[in-house]
């Protein structure tokens, strides 16, 4: 590790150059992760629920989407949207939009299992004491069933995220200008990968860390709160 | 169509897979009144106690809930179809109160409460609390509402889930062996209260193993032996006097039932 501290990383003047296009490139990871959690969040909550709780249609709908998203490579989905699908439909797709319905799309999978998980957790005569009252299944599901089963799922969820977080690096083989993108760029440019790859790692790091420290806490307070 | 019976169950049958555990039930509650369902473990009770409300659909046969069978016929079998919006305006009609309380966690006894008066019977949240509060307060629970089902006993969660069914304002209460899961000295107190109602003259459809509480408590008893019922009538008779076999075989089998036990 002296390496980190050496003066040779510190002051090197090539990494001071290429801070700024770093902490462009750290914008955008963090705009690609951030669309991509809350949409993965929303396609586990809806493909979840029609796991759980839809009919015969939308139980075999929420399966199949699972099945495809979860057993192939999110880095396959991502060319693909990227190369493929703009053959496929004639259309142009930007790299982030590419990049953002392939992780989107394989976090909603695992999202989705999650949520079913969580919900098959939650005992029967919950269901039953709520249809005993009359309740519709709607109300059912989001009054009673979810509330229970979001708390259960919060340890599922920030291993999810965190993979996600670091997945999105694989945008860079589209040239999405995200953190990893732009360290390529860099260190092409001022022949300095020890430096650059180093402080990228350190980032990740730097924001993975904290992030699930946070989660951690959340959980605990939800348990504290309404046990 | 008039009736003073709440609920009339006419050939009743449910199965599991190839195995039927009710065999053709027929069965009345009249306004009111309190029948009590008593039985060895496996005599389907349990299960004749839940297809009241459809939490178990029957297989064949009707339940009629003030004169009017609920579902419509299909198929020449005896069977029926249910609408989920008849079963929910039904539910809402019928309160239940189950052997292991489930009461939702999440919520505040007071919460748990006023959920099903807001969201059924559409009752504003001052009126569902201030409906809330009166229950608590008549089984013994005066300004606990704000405490969540796992700070309280099992015998305060079982209260407060009596109180949950009773918001709705029910036609009838059943309970599904209501004290089988409470410590011994927690049971006198839901008791206590189940003999309350029927006091202020609630219509009721028990299933426990108290018999002492069963025979001050019921108008009628109805004892079910592998999925039949097999002798009913008045306590005195069926559980002092009992005519069948297999009927003075489970009072004797239950040695702690000792009479006289007023109080």
């Amino acid at each position: 590790m002296d390496f980190l501290l050496s003066p040779s990383l510190m002051l090197s003047p090539s990494l001071m150059i290429s801070l700024p296009a770093l902490g462009r490139g750290l914008v955008y990871t963090l705009e690609l992760a951030a669309v991509c959690l809350v949409a993965s969040l929303l396609l586990g909550l809806v493909f979840g629920v029609m796991r759980y709780a839809g009919g015969r249609m939308l139980h075999a709908l929420a399966i199949a989407y699972v099945e495809v998203f979860r057993n192939t490579p999110v880095l396959v989905q991502i060319l693909w949207f990227f190369f493929a699908l703009p053959i496929l439909v004639n259309f142009e797709i930007s790299a982030f939009i590419a990049a953002a319905l392939g992780l989107s799309l394989n976090s909603g999978a695992f999202s989705a299992e999650i949520f079913r998980a969580g919900m098959q957790a939650v005992p029967k005569g919950q269901w039953e004491a709520a249809n005993a009252l009359g309740m519709s299944r709607a109300r059912v599901m989001f009054r009673i069933v979810l509330p229970q089963a979001v708390r259960n799922m919060i340890p599922a969820f920030t291993n999810r995220w965190i993979e996600l977080f670091k997945l999105t690096s694989l945008a860079s083989v589209i040239a999405y200008p995200e953190l990893v993108y732009s360290a390529q760029q860099i260190s092409n440019s001022y022949f300095n990968p020890v430096e650059v790859f180093t402080l990228v790692a350190a980032i990740f790091i730097a924001i993975v860390i904290p992030a699930s420290y946070l989660l951690r806490r959340l959980e605990a307070r939800l348990r504290r709160s309404a046990p | 169509m008039t009736t003073d019976n709440v609920i009339e169950i006419s050939g009743l049958r449910k199965s599991f897979g190839a195995h039927e555990v009710l065999k053709g039930i027929d069965l009345v509650v009249p306004k009111g009144k309190t029948v009590v369902l008593l039985g060895a473990s496996g005599s389907g009770k349990s299960t004749l106690l839940r297809c009241v409300n459809f939490l178990e659909t029957p297989t064949a046969g009707t339940v009629a809930f003030n004169g009017r069978p609920v579902g419509t016929p299909k198929g020449a079998a005896g069977e029926r179809s249910y609408s989920d919006r008849e079963l929910r305006v039904l539910r809402a009609r019928i309160g239940i109160v189950f052997q292991q309380f489930n009461l939702f966690p999440h919520m505040t006894a007071l919460e748990n409460i006023m959920e099903g008066q807001r969201a059924v019977l559409g009752r504003s949240r001052e009126e569902a609390a201030a409906r809330a509060e009166d229950l608590l307060a008549r089984v013994g629970l005066a300004g606990r509402g704000g405490a969540y089902p796992s700070h309280l006993s099992g015998g305060q969660q079982q209260r407060v889930a009596i109180c949950r069914a009773l918001a709705m304002d029910p036609d009838v209460m059943l309970f599904d062996e209501a004290t089988s899961a409470l410590d011994p000295e927690l049971v006198g107190e839901v008791l206590r209260t189940m003999r309350s109602l029927r006091e202020d003259g609630m219509t009721m459809l028990i299933v426990t193993h108290e018999l002492g509480f069963a025979y001050h408590i019921a108008d009628e008893v109805v004892f079910l032996s592998e999925g039949r019922i097999y002798e009913q009538g008045p306590p005195e008779q069926v559980m002092l006097h009992p005519k069948g076999e297999r009927t003075r075989q489970f009072m004797l089998g239950h040695s702690e039932f000792r009479l006289p036990h007023l109080d």
